[in-house]
């Protein structure tokens, strides 16, 4: 089995039902080419803790009780909380953070049998578009590492590029697991808002935090969300009462006849040209299978940048909160009393980005600012999702790019941080509107650089989305593309 | 509209931030470029509109009602999950969280 790390998901879970491989092969394979921690992805490696579930995995596998998915290896981004693993969501405040409870989401992983290989890398807290924000380094892009992979779950889609894991869990808020997928040509999918627990996932912005896969293919993601997802109505008040759906399911679907709304503000001059070339050749290929382009409009668009920098910062500035050195995280050597304590624990823990969301977000909600700026930005939002509503009249599905570029060199927006806000205007609106998206990748641009494209569906409507990408991938092969050097 | 350094002051108080001077010069530097992109938001007629606190206040047929579950304890191992959820606090004793001294 020379090619292990290769396979999807998928084709490991084949293996490992058929007891071709064991659990604790697979492991060992992937740990040995996390050695040395390639691209700074990993933030948490402990083999022990890895080997000890693989072991459990294949007693599993042994005497009939395996889970749909055992054995197969994933890595959590660490904003997830784990009993067996660190968890920092990539602060200093949080540094060598023990939870005393896993994530549901990773239960629900674990339970499906899946293997957990470590933490990964991301921007502090979830805020960035770069994961140049995080306190431990930022990772790079496996395609050309002098390159951002994307943020915020950075690392996720930097480990699943480098095959360092055939999956990996992220967040998306803003955007954070369509773009970094879109930067490092893999696939990944945030569901509809209360698809997926938020129980034990670090909170940023708690009415847009959603998590979702991240995985080479949608095949491979339709596999992860279906166990994934489900209502955990008792830990969290925001899980809809959906019934689980297996995604997989319903991959087989032709495109004849699909409606695919095409927004004309996505394909405005803030697009580069060597974007809108993969994106308009991927369109070309969904035509040929059957799809119907059909013109659309989002009016509201560029106003989705304010209305998120606002909402998510407000957010934020209550969420964070609770780092006040007092039941957990980092406390200052050096204080007098309680509220220096608390003022100096957070100047010292927090980093700078985090620090800026925490101020916006608090003079926003403070006296005199609140109706002009916070219950404005409500009132916008309200107007975004009705715009989706009203597009989705027309059509089945919205198709445009996940992003402007391709990912941009390191370090070239540090003094600029409004320059990734303003990165960020094409994810914006479906994280506002709460609707489920997709990142598929289509191909290449400048420096031979990942394009991703971005598929939004209505509420609910993950399946018709995952079969979109699913039907495109049949007949393209850039989610396969493989690194040099990944062998 | 433009911040001054006071409202830099005021805020990081209510915030509980520490900042120090340059980085306090740097913080109303930024967020004046940041609401320089946000007056637009004010000239938008948002007239009769209901705002959204939520996505799912947005989703035809209104899914979610607030939720509450029952007023139990769900972690019943006593002191073994307070041991737990106590290793990573900064000053602990008996089970307590330690803090500076509150009322004098």
């Amino acid at each position: 089995m020379g090619d292990l790390h290769n396979l999807s998901v998928k084709a490991l879970s084949a293996l490992l039902q058929s007891k071709e491989v064991s659990a604790v092969e697979v492991a060992t394979r992937f740990l040995a080419r996390m050695g040395g921690n390639p691209h700074r992805a990993f933030l948490d490696i402990d083999s022990e803790a890895t080997l000890t579930q693989a072991r459990a995995s294949d007693a599993k596998l042994a005497n009939g009780t395996a889970g749909p998915l055992e054995g197969v290896p994933i890595a959590h981004k660490d904003v997830f909380v784990t009993r067996d693993f660190a968890t920092t969501a990539g602060s200093k405040i949080l540094s060598g953070y023990r939870s005393p409870f896993d994530a549901t989401v990773v239960d629900r992983l674990r339970n499906a049998g899946m293997v957990t290989l470590g933490k990964l890398n991301c921007d502090e807290f979830a805020m960035g578009s770069s994961n140049e924000n995080s306190a431990y380094g930022a990772v790079s892009n496996p395609w050309d590492t002098t390159r951002i992979p994307g943020g915020s779950s950075g690392g996720s889609a930097a480990a699943v590029a480098a095959r360092l894991s055939p999956a990996a869990t992220g967040t998306d808020t803003g955007g954070s697991i369509r773009q970094p997928a879109s930067f490092c040509g893999i696939t990944g999918i945030k569901p509809t808002y209360g698809r997926a627990s938020r129980y034990g996932m670090i909170a940023y912005a708690s009415s847009l935090d959603q998590a979702g896969p991240m995985a080479r293919s949608a095949e491979d993601c339709a596999l992860l969300l279906s166990a994934m997802c489900g209502p955990d109505l008792d830990r969290d008040s925001t899980s809809l009462d959906v019934p689980i759906e297996n995604f997989s399911a319903k991959l087989g679907d032709s495109l004849k006849g699909l409606r695919i709304g095409i927004p004309k503000e996505f394909f405005s001059e803030g697009l580069a040209a060597d974007v809108r070339k993969a994106i308009d050749a991927a369109l070309k290929t969904l035509e040929a299978q059957g799809a119907k382009l059909v013109p659309i409009t989002l009016p509201r668009t560029e106003l989705a940048i304010p209305v998120y920098y606002i909402i998510a910062p407000a957010e934020a500035s209550s969420n964070l909160s609770r780092f006040d050195g007092v039941k957990f995280g980092h406390r200052t050597k050096d204080y007098t009393d309680l509220v220096s304590m608390y003022k100096k624990s957070r100047a010292e823990g927090f980093g700078e980005e985090v620090k800026r969301r925490i101020m916006t977000g608090a003079y926003v909600l403070s006296h005199g600012y609140y109706d002009a700026y916070y219950l404005q930005a409500q009132k916008i939002r309200r107007m975004i999702a009705d715009d989706f509503q009203h597009a989705f009249d027309d059509c089945d599905v919205i198709a445009g790019p996940v992003a402007p570029t391709v990912a941009w060199k390191l370090g070239n927006n540090a003094s600029d941080p409004l320059a990734d806000y303003l990165a960020d205007i094409f994810t914006l609106p479906a994280s506002l509107a709460g609707l489920p998206c997709m990142s598929v990748p289509v191909g290449m641009g400048e420096s031979n650089m990942p394009v991703g494209m971005q598929l939004i569906g209505n509420y609910f409507q993950e399946a018709k989305l995952l079969n979109v990408a699913h039907q495109f991938q049949l007949n393209t092969d850039f989610h396969n593309a493989k690194l040099e050097g990944a062998q | 509209m433009s911040l001054t350094n006071t409202d830099i002051e005021r805020i990081a108080n209510l915030a509980r931030l520490e900042l120090a001077p340059d980085e306090q010069a740097r913080m109303l530097s930024k967020i004046n470029d940041f609401f320089g992109i946000v007056e637009q938001i004010r000239t938008i007629d948002t007239t009769g509109v209901v705002p959204t606190a939520h996505p799912i206040d947005a989703m035809p047929g209104a899914l979610m009602e607030l939720r509450l579950r029952p007023d139990l304890a769900s972690e019943t191992n006593g002191t073994v999950q307070r041991d737990l959820n106590q290793r990573s606090a900064p000053a602990v004793e008996r089970g307590l969280f330690l803090v500076p001294k509150v009322i004098e």
